[in-house]
């Protein structure tokens, strides 16, 4: 392939040989990396398998039942026919609704420390080790510490109580993405602050958190959408309700919430067709809820201004 | 420390007067156990530039930074000497150093614009201020005095990102003149920048001197030349391990770069080291 030695002495191209540009199978080079990429290849089509037919599955079994009384009405009794689970929609929403608004205060608040403080600051590390920890936390503990610290005090299961678990399991996202997104403005527009004379509240106010905005969203709408598919800690908190969370011009805040997640988990398992159906349908629903969550965050972050 | 190498105090230093609105003098200035600047006197008088020249590492930006407490953010730092503002001693206890930054503007070497509208670019400090009047107007006057109005007051609203770095530049100081500071301080403002907008910002010092005091960093001697009334020579002693600069020189720029009394001056000026 390369010219030999001897050769190179009759002219700078002589004695090469230019048969080695040609792609040829007989190579084992080309051969190999035919079938790597061949098996990378295969590969990411193996893992989209799993996700691909679990939407199909829904959308087969769940996708027929879709219709605007599934949207509005409430749960059917069992051997009822029809009914929809619109209290389970709003309940959902309220719950992560209450949880989004315990955490992003909380969540980019204290990012805005940590973003902030120095390598040696003890209470930082501190914080951000408990973060790490708490993002792999099982999420039915989530639920066992809200039961405990929320259904018990005020005695009731609540849509509250289901906000505070979904809280402690949105906080360590919104604020690990928060610290990242802060930390990466340019340096160069903090000191241009500081050098105008803003106090650290005004440049963290006035810079750092809207030049980090769009990063801040896509952590809080990444949250969102795993809040929204928990199951385990609303058994503990919210529990569920065939009713609506208003009823007669009354907020039933302090009673047990509907949520979609809690409906599958029950309806599956029951004994009745039009139950089941209904969780297939609710599985459906909560998978383009998440979905459309997830979109929303990913186009914020592609927003994303370059310095 | 270099002890070694004439110490140039005894050249530096006209006597400080009423029209001095900075006069700084760094005795020792430390980063935690280091010694980075030393003995280094330099009046700053009203209306006129100011600029510090110097060889890489020789601390003309630490000095320029103490001028207005940005050196407060880097951890260890600490001096012992005075910077008086008018009379004041910015160092004092009972100062706060943000309200310091409101008299004595900065202009960085990188430009820094914000991730905002080159209106609202501008209107930053005064919305700090939280200041009443019509801030439109304030604007508009910040732009032409930065001149950069005409080529940019039919796209306010854009991003002043999106400018070219010479424009972003002018920017900067537009947003730092915005708020009518008493100072403006230029650490080495031209040299992200080709010559053609460094030409525009030289011009742009000279408007600006007849309403603000600057003082301004650069590494090109030619520079300090065209535009400064004063020039501060600064120097480090590398070659023989020393890390400490120090004020070789202070005077008329004129009688800096045309006769100058000390020999590393000579030197540096006449492209002998750099």
């Amino acid at each position: 392939m390369a010219a030999t030695p001897g050769s190179v002495s009759s002219g700078p191209f002589e004695g090469v040989d230019l048969d080695g540009l040609e792609r040829s199978l007989r190579r084992p080079r080309t051969l190999v990396g035919i079938i790597l990429s061949g098996i990378v290849t295969a590969m990411t089509l193996l893992a989209l398998i799993p996700l691909f037919s679990v939407v199909f599955m829904l959308a087969c079994r769940g996708g027929h039942r879709l219709s605007l009384a599934l949207l509005t009405e409430l749960p059917p009794a069992p051997l009822e026919v029809g009914g929809g689970f619109g209290n389970a929609i709003v309940g959902t929403f309220f719950i992560v609704g209450i949880a989004t608004l315990l955490s992003v205060p909380v969540g980019i608040l204290s990012a805005a420390y940590l973003a902030q403080a120095s390598e040696e600051n003890r209470l930082a590390s501190a914080v951000r080790f408990a973060g790490k920890v708490l993002t792999g936390f099982p999420s039915i503990l989530a639920g066992v510490f809200a039961y405990g610290a929320v259904v018990l005090s005020t005695g009731t299961f609540s849509p509250l109580a289901g906000g505070v678990a979904l809280f402690i399991l949105m906080l360590p996202t919104v604020m690990l993405t928060a610290e990242d997104a802060i930390r990466a403005v340019p340096a160069k527009m903090k000191e241009a602050a500081i050098g105008m004379g803003a106090t650290s509240a005004q440049t963290t106010w006035m810079v750092l958190l809207p030049t980090a905005l769009p990063g801040l969203l896509t952590g809080v709408m990444l949250a969102v959408a795993r809040a929204a598919g928990e199951t385990a800690p609303l058994l503990f908190t919210a529990l569920f309700s065939n009713y609506w969370l208003v009823s007669h011009g009354q907020w039933n805040l302090m009673k047990p919430t509907a949520s979609l997640a809690v409906l599958i988990y029950n309806f599956a398992g029951m004994p009745f067709d039009n139950q089941v159906e209904l969780a297939w349908a609710a599985a459906l629903v909560l998978v383009l809820l998440v979905l459309a969550a997830n979109v929303a965050g990913r186009a914020l972050s592609r927003g994303q201004v370059r310095y | 420390m270099s002890t070694s190498g004439k110490n140039g105090n005894g050249a530096a230093a006209p006597q400080a007067g009423a029209d001095v609105v900075i006069d700084c003098n760094i005795r020792q200035l430390y980063y935690g156990d280091f010694l980075a600047v030393r003995d280094t006197a330099i009046p700053v008088k009203r209306n006129t530039i100011t600029a510090f020249i110097g060889p890489s590492g020789c601390g003309k930006s630490t000095v320029l930074r103490c001028l207005n407490r940005m050196n407060d953010l880097v951890r260890g730092f600490r001096f012992d000497g005075h910077v008086h503002f008018r009379g004041r001693d910015i160092y004092a206890p009972s100062i706060d150093p943000v309200a310091v930054r409101r008299f004595i503007g900065m202009v960085f070497q990188q430009p820094n614009p914000f991730a905002a509208s080159i209106f609202n670019n501008v209107a930053f400090g005064l919305r700090l201020n939280r200041y009443r009047g019509s801030i439109g107007e304030r604007v508009e006057g910040a732009l032409r005095g930065a001149a950069l109005w005409d080529e940019v007051k039919d796209k306010l609203d854009s991003s002043g990102l999106a400018l070219s770095g010479g424009q972003q530049q002018r920017l900067c100081i537009a947003r730092a003149i915005a708020t009518e500071p008493e100072v403006l301080l230029m650490d080495e403002p031209c040299s992200a920048l080709d010559p053609i907008a460094t030409r525009k910002i030289e011009e742009l010092m000279l408007e600006l001197k007849s309403r603000y005091t600057i003082a301004i960093v650069t590494h090109n001697l030619q520079q300090a030349m065209r535009v400064a009334d004063r020039t501060g020579f600064l120097y480090v002693n590398s070659s023989n391990g020393g890390r400490t600069g120090y004020l070789v020189e202070f005077g008329e720029s004129k009688q800096v770069f045309g006769a100058p009394r000390e020999e590393h001056t000579k030197e540096y000026i006449s492209g002998q080291f750099s």
